[in-house]
């Protein structure tokens, strides 16, 4: 109970979706004044039904020093409830109550003005962030130092290239010390060195017992950083928990081994999907030295020439690892009707250790008939494969098994003289 | 631990726009943002100007020149006993601060939009530094006053302590007008086009270019509804010797105190609902 930072009690957000709550003019409110006796008989009027709820019933208590990951596709409410947890915008009902001070980083470099210099936006940015102006003094060089703007700092930012803009806005930001931090997709700005020192500095603040609440659509992170996940669907929360298996969740639902479709749609379908081994058990916890069978079953009910089957190996944070079809291998696929399984295997020490996900997908030329994405989730152990005989963690998705020779060099013109 | 948790500031949200409304604690907690919106407004300013500063003093100058060809030597305005010049740059100077304070003051929180979606801070400062920007004017034009005055060997009188008062007078006015306005404009973007026009009418109305003695006695009180008589009357005062403004500015400061609260509570209604609507 003492250690709570945030409580949050059957919050939701409501928004007008009617155009005209949004930008409206003297004139149409004296238009709608006039025609409001008649707005209930025109169809599609005004009423309770051009409302939306942004976000609805969320109830959670966040511990201090937990790192909360908030994920969810795209409308899920994830930037709405930090906008409510930042003060930005009222609930429309339910409660939170926060402990502590909150330092909210909802885009980067907020305020900066373009015709003001480095220097200049740093005391600005910061003020607005919430610092004291000794504060900023005091960590100015290091400020500078992070955004790698060096001599550049007296010139507006408006002459700053994108990364060295984004850059500082972070380095500004970094330097927050509140007891709550909540950060909204920063991580989608910026190369992948940025990226890479964006989340570095965000690993530092966690470590150091601050309570975050973090949202991304890089799933490679929130694993990464997050000690809990929340996941959001339409203005709901429908899952909290530990990280891995809410991004699973997200991902591909329930971490499952198999896929199974709902029901029969007469069409051109993919029916079940599991993981195998070799001699046809199912494959429960597969290591980097087993070859992985993917089973597909799939109906065609009609006669259907020039069926494709193929799977999409995701890893972790959504990235497709590699795709491979039927074609790849020349292998004809029946043209049915009928129903069929396809097997795939995936070579031994091809993926390295990590969660991985797979899509399903069957097309033809004309079209995807059917794409389940993704079907599967599984984990690969580093088990006893050889590629982690010298050391315990490799960097990437796969291993790709390359040629190598080392020899003592042979200086051919040397040769030729002599 | 317990007594750790119990020192942190705790915040309670919920619906409704009370608990968005801004607190003087906290206005006063956020005073280094609110000095630095101001200086940003000043420096972009003077950054994207050639004339810079010049500018706050070109304005009043050339709007004294005009008013002392027609109103002074044309139409042989009155004005109290003092050259024409000095009069009308001493109601000049209080009165451009204004009307740049209510325009800037007025599309402020639009201006700052992206600032009041992306980050929390009391609202009431974004107006409160559009008013206070023009502060930085104000003293430039007194300056030029000053010179005017020592140029026609105008002495102030020892009235000049009162000249503080009537300053704050007239940027309470200018922030009770923003409180309105820049919520307003939030909402129905004809604001902007509406205040322009107010604030020309509001010049006539306001003795900048005649004396306030002008108006007979017995409309005198109701011409004191309107504050900016008292301020231009009493920069006058203070610093020209005419007579204070003494019965006006009993009607003109309770009217600024109710027009200044009657703004702060429409203000706290609607900041809740600023970043929604914008």
């Amino acid at each position: 109970m003492v250690d709570v930072a945030i409580r949050i009690h059957g919050l939701g957000k409501r928004y007008a979706i009617g155009a005209r709550e949004q930008y409206d003019t003297l004139r149409d409110r004296i238009a709608a004044a006039a025609s409001r006796p008649f707005r209930r008989l025109a169809p599609g009027g005004l009423g309770p039904s051009t409302t939306i709820w942004a976000l609805s019933n969320i109830t959670h208590e966040i511990r201090r020093g937990e790192v909360v990951g908030i994920i969810g596709g795209n409308g899920a409410g994830k930037s709405t409830l930090l906008k409510i947890l930042s003060r930005i915008t009222t609930p429309t009902e339910g409660e939170a109550e926060i402990h502590g001070r909150v330092g909210s980083l909802l885009e980067i470099g907020t305020g900066f003005h373009p015709d003001l210099t480095g220097r200049e936006n740093i005391f600005l940015n910061g003020a607005i962030l919430g610092m004291r102006k000794t504060e900023i003094e005091r960590k100015f060089d290091e400020i500078v130092d992070f955004a790698e703007v060096g001599e550049f700092i007296d010139t507006p930012v408006k002459h700053y290239s994108s990364g060295m803009y984004v850059r500082l806005g972070f380095a500004v930001a970094a330097q927050m010390e509140p007891e709550i931090l909540i950060v909204d997709e920063v991580l989608a700005v910026g190369d992948v060195h940025f990226q890479r020192k964006c989340l570095g500095k965000l690993d530092d603040v966690a470590r150091g017992g601050r309570t975050v609440l973090f949202v991304s659509h890089n799933m490679a992170a929130v694993q990464r950083l997050c000690t809990s996940a929340m996941l959001l669907e339409r203005g709901r929360l429908v899952r909290i928990g530990d990280v891995r298996s809410t991004v699973a969740a997200y991902l591909g639902g329930e971490a499952r081994g198999g896929f199974a479709a709902a029901a029969r749609t007469g069409e051109a379908q993919i029916l079940r999907a599991d993981l195998e081994d070799l001699d046809g058990r199912p494959l429960e916890n597969p290591s980097c030295s087993d070859p992985i069978v993917c089973r597909i079953g799939f109906a065609l009910p009609r006669r259907s020439p020039g069926m494709r089957v193929g799977i999409g190996v995701l890893a972790c944070d959504g990235t497709t690892v590699f795709t491979t079809n039927n074609g790849d291998a020349g292998t004809p696929c029946p043209s049915g009707p009928g129903e069929f399984d396809a097997c795939v295997t995936i070579p031994p020490n091809t993926l390295l250790a990590g969660d991985f996900h797979i899509a399903l997908c069957l097309w033809n030329a004309g079209a995807i008939l059917d794409l389940q994405e993704p079907a599967l989730s599984f984990a690969v152990d580093p088990g006893g494969s050889p590629l982690y005989a010298e050391r315990a963690t490799r960097k990437g998705y796969v291993h790709v098994d390359c040629a190598w020779a080392v020899a003592p060099r042979v200086d051919t013109s040397a040769a030729v003289l002599t | 631990m317990s007594a750790g948790a119990s020192a942190l500031p705790v915040t309670y949200i919920r619906p409704g726009a009370r608990s968005m409304s801004f607190t003087l604690r906290e206005v006063w907690q956020s005073r280094e943002l609110l000095y630095f919106l101001v200086w940003r407004d000043v420096k972009v300013r003077y950054k994207q100007t050639v004339l810079g500063i010049g500018w706050s003093v070109l304005q009043p100058f050339l709007t004294m020149v005009v008013f002392t060809i027609f109103f002074g030597r044309l139409a042989k305005v009155p004005s109290d006993g003092v050259p024409y010049p000095v009069f009308s740059l001493a109601a000049l100077v209080p009165w451009t601060y204004f009307a740049t304070a209510a325009s800037n003051g007025s599309s402020s929180l639009v201006g700052n939009q992206h600032l009041v979606a992306k980050v929390y801070f009391p609202r009431v400062l974004v107006p409160l530094a559009a008013v206070l920007m023009p502060a930085v004017d104000l003293a430039a034009s007194f300056g030029m006053l000053m010179v005017l005055m020592a140029w026609y060997h105008v002495v102030p009188t020892p009235a000049i302590i009162t000249l503080p008062l009537y300053a704050v007078l007239g940027m309470l006015t200018a922030f009770a007008v923003t409180l309105w306005t820049s919520a307003l404009s939030v909402r129905y973007r004809d604001a902007r086009y509406v205040l322009p026009f107010l604030i020309q009418i509001w010049l006539f109305v306001s003795p900048v270019a005649y004396p306030a003695s002008m108006v007979p006695e017995k409309w005198r009180l109701v011409y004191a509804l309107n504050p900016m008589a008292t301020v231009v009357e009493g920069f006058r005062s203070s610093l020209l010797g005419t007579p204070a403004p003494a019965a006006m500015a009993m009607i003109a400061v309770p009217a600024v105190a109710a027009a200044l609260s009657a703004g702060v509570a429409y203000f706290r209604s609607v900041e809740g609902s600023i970043v929604d609507l914008a």
